[in-house]
């Protein structure tokens, strides 16, 4: 009965009923979700979940709301490595110059996320815990190997990237645990880096993206990493390419080799947005086009990659 | 399911009421304090039409609960102007026609609000990446942008 629903009275609600949760400190959070038996939901920016909750694919018992606890809003540097609290929003990341100095490759990716009223809820953590492959935060978080702090009333653990991102919207917590921070290691202030990703609308979730680092040592690519998303069901790290680009030199040739490869290795899905082939295509140049701006900002020569 | 009671600042009045925490915001400004400026296009965060601000930033009131923001303070398009004597930003849009069946307006205004706050909005390409969250059927963007790049003119830089 649409007409009941905007007439000022309470008319129909779109979630299904839930009960709802503010605790102050992480324990009682932990506390929360272990006494819920699998039914609780943790909420932070709510970008994700409310979305889901409002066509009811998702009817928790109860929303724990972290955003309330003090502290977790904070991105600091703990000896070499960056950590970003559970309440950490995407402007906030967007704009803190730790993340720029430190990670810049995570700041580049981060202006590629959504709009800005969605930014100003959603946070890197809780887009982490969402696992989706064609997010950026789970991307940079996995391929820079990040590792996902994890809290249940059991106490903390540590889970490495490589083992947080197990499916499409799937992560490896166990149902009483929350992500309290993800750390990442420091990027090297020599290190070059380069993030490419093409989305429809400036904002939308990407067709495909590629990110590099990398450093210089006589001339030749050392320390390669690479990444992508939305061409498979988890983000990627790529060994196979970073074997192509270690120790080697730049060139027309090895970017050519690059995109090669990635069309033999890479499953993309077909779905509305886009086909396989398109996306594996897609991925062959912004593969060339990351890998150029890494190169040069490590200190390469621009001409090597030209042509 | 346990009903909670929040008090919310909305356009500087205080109001406190008992609700389900499953109301989402947008409802609570429409149905329970009948603030009906505020609208709801797809009730999943992707048009903008419920844009708020919560603690003087853009939100999406459909993505977020009532409950949420107990103790805070929320500015609708009420809060804005009166007919007959328009807020600066909603004088820009009647100015450059940014608006022409007007649904989406209020999530533009408000969200505008939030641009001129905090975002450098220097060049068009700046001005329309960080109009992207909202989708208006109508007006195909130009006279929106126009609108907004005179508010910019207008603040001058960011300090
Ligand atoms: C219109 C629109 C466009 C968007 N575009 C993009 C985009 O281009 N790129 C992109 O990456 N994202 C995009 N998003 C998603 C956005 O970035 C989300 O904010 C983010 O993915 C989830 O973060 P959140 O804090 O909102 O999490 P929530 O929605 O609160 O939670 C998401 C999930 O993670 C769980 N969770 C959250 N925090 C924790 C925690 N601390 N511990 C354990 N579990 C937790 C929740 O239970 C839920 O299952 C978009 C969203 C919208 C609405
Ligand atoms: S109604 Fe909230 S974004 Fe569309
Ligand atoms: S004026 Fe009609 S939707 Fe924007």
């Amino acid at each position: 009965m649409a007409s009941l629903r905007y007439d000022g009275i309470s008319g129909t609600m779109k979630p299904a009923q839930f009960d709802y949760a503010v605790p102050n400190t992480v324990e009682e959070a932990a506390r929360l979700l272990a006494e819920s038996n699998g039914d609780g939901k943790i909420i932070a920016g709510g970008q994700s979940l409310m979305p889901m909750i409002n066509f009811r694919l998702v009817k928790p018992s109860i929303l724990i709301d972290v955003n309330r606890i003090a502290g977790l809003n904070r991105i600091e540097l703990v000896g070499k490595r960056v950590r970003i609290g559970a309440t950490v929003r995407h402007h906030q990341t967007a704009s803190d110059p730790l993340i720029a100095k430190h990670l810049p490759v995570v700041h580049d990716a981060m202006q590629h996320v959504a709009h800005v009223t969605v930014r100003n809820r959603g946070t890197f953590c809780g887009s982490v815990a969402h696992a989706d492959p064609a997010a950026e935060m789970p991307m940079v978080t996995r391929f820079l190997d990040g590792t996902i702090i994890a809290l249940s009333i059991r106490g903390e653990r540590r889970i490495p990237a490589a083992d947080f991102f197990v499916g499409s919207l799937v992560n490896s917590l166990e149902p009483d645990e929350m992500v309290l921070a993800v750390e990442i290691d420091v990027m090297p202030d020599e290190a070059g880096w380069g993030f490419e990703e093409f989305a429809k609308r400036h904002g939308d979730f990407a067709l495909a993206a590629f990110a590099a680092t990398l450093r210089m040592d006589n001339g030749r690519a050392r320390d390669v990493r690479i990444g992508m998303m939305g061409v498979g069901e988890v983000p990627l790290r790529l060994p196979e390419i970073e074997e192509i680009l270690e120790e080697t030199e730049l060139s027309q040739a090895v970017l050519q080799a690059v995109a090669e490869k990635l069309n033999d290795i890479l499953t993309p899905n077909t779905d509305i947005h886009a086909s396989a082939d398109y996306r594996r295509h897609l991925s062959g140049v912004l593969a060339k086009r990351a890998l150029r701006s890494a190169w040069v900002r490590a200190g390469g020569r621009k001409e090597a990659t030209n042509g | 399911m346990v009903e909670k009671t929040i008090t919310v600042g909305v356009n500087g009045m205080s109001y406190t009421r008992t609700v389900e925490p499953r109301m989402l915001l947008s409802d609570f400004l429409r149905q329970e304090l009948t603030l009906t400026g505020t609208h709801v296009g797809c009730e999943h965060g992707v048009c903008g039409a419920c844009t708020v601000l919560l603690d003087g930033r853009s939100v999406r009131s459909c993505l977020t609960l009532a409950v949420q923001v107990d103790g805070s303070e929320i500015e609708t398009i009420e809060g804005q102007g009166e007919i007959d004597r328009l807020g600066r930003v909603q004088e820009a849009f009647r100015q450059h026609h940014g608006l022409q069946c007007g649904f989406c307006t209020p999530g533009f205004i408000m969200a505008v609000t939030d641009l001129l706050r905090h975002h450098p909005l220097e060049s068009d390409e700046q001005i329309r990446e960080a109009l992207s969250g909202n989708i208006c059927r109508c007006t195909g963007y130009e006279n929106i942008v126009n609108a907004v790049r005179e508010l910019a003119r207008e603040r001058g830089p960011l300090t």
